[in-house]
């Protein structure tokens, strides 16, 4: 790893690593496409790390937190100027200037990681892809013809190499400094894949499914929230995005089961993740689930409305 | 144990015994508590009755049941107003003797050096109010898994060897349970400090009580207890034979052992990989499942680092992880592993089934996956294959 930080001192910011080390910091970079910027405001919530973290690496580029780049404070441009050890890339690409950057981006950083559901997986805005861009862009702004952009959105992992993907929408704090930590001391970050069953059972929260007929997708989504929302007794709706080889085909049974109609089923995998090629199966599912006589016809009549 | 072993027989001859009634009950868990035990027990929380500390007897669970089957929970409420007549929850003692989450040792580079700061428990000792039978027996199979052998877990065995148990025979088992089938059930096993059954008719609501070892005979002793009629204990003992009858499960005749291992290849292993959401609660439910990972963390700085142990699950494909990747990728693989290794190989490494027939895995599977159904279609599969039918 001490040849990544050489890239730094390459570029003449010769910065200590702490007192007793003479080594450059490592450059941070945090990058926007199409987001609403919760995932790097995630950065800034570390409120209580904020200042170890600047002892750690020299944030370069971030424009949420700094209109300047550079040790210099130069004015920042909306492509930087790099080059950077770690990008942090947040949002979707949905235009054909925001296409044309990341290509730039990825040049200039050493290891790219993706942050959040947009990132990861093309996020909510991922919707249109299902849907025709032009109707959309018709019932939503008053000049449609100033509106210039792609008819799908899609993952940063669609455009360049991608070094590591976190997920979440939002991300997780802790997640995010796992990942920041890894990458200082060259080790491979201690993300799980497992669903959000294990994070449940391991906080002791009662099943609700089991306990209460709650439609949960913590069955087939990715860990790393902490299972929040059925801490609280809501059933998971997988801002997390899928698992790693996700039974969607039971998942979508059990959801019928539950009460759930083929709309609502759709509905529920069509949100922060749409477009995770994982859950492309699950319309046909949807559709064959309202057909199984019995099945998502009645509300169960113990779910909390 | 050191007195009659008639006396702590958990079957025991006419009258032994005494009785408790309900103020009794607040009585033990003030006894337990002032003897310096933290309590734990049963009580009602979030549409469940789950285990957790208790500061009175009057946390728990009095007038209410469950009813269970596969993927389904419900609490009911009993017109009896008994407190222990309810099977399993969805956790299990486990949670408190091997728990999801531990800390094992700490690291801090100081200068040129590393130096280890070994964890110092300070584990508070536990006194288990309510341990059902199965359960009973599920403590003493993770006993043999974690500290007996060569390499003992010092984290079980400072939490375990400080606890006391107080069993509770069953006398209402659920939809899903099938203990009789696995032979862990309904009565106590020995080996408990106190043996409760409850008892709820038209001579009131009391427990019968017996000592099972020193200190829960010196427990009884500051009990304001009566010595056992024959009308209790003979109610008592119908109730729990009244349950071996009740069993909502069986699993099917013959050896299981024998079972997993010749039906290795039968079909229906893709059958239920078709519906298992490889999700791992039934592993995480489990009250011997023990399996952990080990995940070491650093801080930004790189200079202090911790180990720590987590509860993990064959049904995790990182569990697998080797070099190259994981070893058993197929949602099959995943569940024919846990489910052969709890009913047949489990006697290779532990001299035992590693199932108690508490059913957890059954109702707290999201899809109701149920192995006494998966066990009988393997069975059913070893029959048509021997006589030549198509399966």
């Amino acid at each position: 790893m001490d040849t990544d930080r050489g890239l730094a001192g390459e570029s003449g910011r010769p910065h200590a690593r702490g007192p007793a080390n003479s080594h450059p910091l490592p450059t941070l970079a945090v990058w926007k496409f199409a987001s609403c910027d919760g995932c790097q405001l995630t950065l800034l919530d570390c409120e209580d790390e904020l200042l170890g973290l600047t002892e750690q690496v020299r944030i370069e580029h971030f424009l949420e937190m700094s209109g300047a780049e550079g040790p210099d404070g130069g004015r920042a441009e909306l492509a930087g100027r790099g080059p950077y050890d770690l990008s942090l890339v947040e949002g979707s690409i949905t235009t054909a200037e925001d296409a044309e950057r990341i290509q730039h981006i990825r040049r200039i950083s050493r290891r790219l990681v993706t942050i959040g559901a947009c990132a990861t997986a093309g996020g909510i805005q991922a919707l249109r892809n299902f849907g025709d861009i032009d109707e959309f862009r018709a019932a939503v702004y008053a000049r449609p013809d100033y509106i210039a952009t792609l008819e799908t959105s899609t993952p940063i992992s669609a455009h360049v190499p991608v070094d590591f993907e976190l997920r979440g929408c939002p991300i997780d704090r802790r997640q995010l400094l796992e990942v920041i930590t890894a990458h200082l001391v060259g080790r491979t970050p201690r993300i799980p894949s497992h669903s959000v069953c294990f994070e449940c059972k391991r906080r002791g929260t009662t099943c609700v499914t089991v306990a209460h007929g709650t439609p949960c997708l913590g069955p087939v989504t990715h860990a790393g929230c902490g299972a929040i929302c059925p801490a609280y007794g809501r059933g998971c709706y997988g801002c997390f995005g899928p698992t790693s080889r996700p039974n969607l085909r039971s998942m979508v049974a059990q959801l019928g089961r539950d009460g759930m109609s083929e709309a609502d089923i759709l509905r529920v995998f069509r949100t922060f993740n749409a477009a995770s090629p994982e859950y492309a199966p699950v319309a046909d599912l949807a559709a064959e689930q309202q057909d199984t006589p019995g099945a998502g016809t009645e509300t169960n009549p113990e779910r909390p409305a | 144990m050191s007195a009659s072993p008639d006396l702590y027989n958990s079957s025991p001859s006419a009258s032994s015994g005494l009785v408790l009634d309900k103020d009794g009950m607040v009585a033990l868990v003030e006894v337990l508590a002032g003897r310096g035990f933290t309590v734990v027990g049963p009580t009602v929380r979030d549409g469940a009755i789950v285990l957790a500390e208790l500061k009175s007897a009057d946390e728990l669970p009095y007038g209410w049941g469950v009813e269970l089957e596969a993927g389904r929970y419900r609490l009911r409420e009993r017109a009896d107003g008994a407190a222990f007549a309810n099977a399993a929850g969805p956790q299990s003692w486990k949670q408190f003797l091997h728990p999801a989450k531990v800390r094992q040792w700490r690291a801090d580079r100081v200068g040129e050096e590393t130096v280890f700061i070994a964890e110092e428990t300070s584990t508070p000792r536990y006194a288990f109010l309510g341990v059902r039978p199965c359960d009973a027996r599920a403590i003493a199979i993770q006993d043999r898994v974690l500290t007996g052998g060569p390499h003992l877990d010092p984290e079980y065995r400072g939490r375990r060897a400080g606890a006391l148990l107080i069993a509770v025979e069953c006398t209402e088992p659920g939809g899903t349970c099938f203990c009789v089938s696995m032979g862990t059930g309904p009565t106590a096993p020995p080996g408990c400090d106190l043996v409760i059954t409850e008892v709820v008719d038209d001579d009131g609501h009391r427990f019968w009580i017996r000592g099972g070892s020193q200190e829960g005979d010196e427990i009884l002793a500051e009990l304001p207890v009566r010595p056992a009629d024959p009308a209790t204990c003979a109610a008592a003992r119908a109730g729990v034979a009244a349950a071996e009858d009740r069993m909502g499960r069986t699993m099917p005749e013959g050896d299981l052992r024998e079972l997993m291992a010749g039906t290795l290849d039968a079909p229906r292993w893709d059958d239920v990989a078709g519906r298992c959401l490889t999700c791992g609660n039934c592993t995480m439910v489990c009250p011997t499942c023990f399996c952990t990972t080990t995940e070491d963390v650093t801080d930004l700085t790189g200079d202090h680092a911790e180990r720590w142990r987590l509860w993990d699950s064959c049904f995790d494909l990182d569990f697998s992880q080797l070099h190259g990747g994981p070893v058993r990728t197929s949602p099959r693989s995943r569940y024919r592993q846990w489910m052969t290794h709890k009913l047949g190989t489990w006697y290779d490494q532990f001299g035992s089934s590693g199932c108690v027939g508490c059913g957890r895995c059954i109702v707290w599977c999201p899809v109701g996956i149920d192995i006494t159904e998966e066990a009988a279609a393997l069975h059913d599969w070893t029959r048509s294959e021997a006589s030549g039918e198509a399966p």
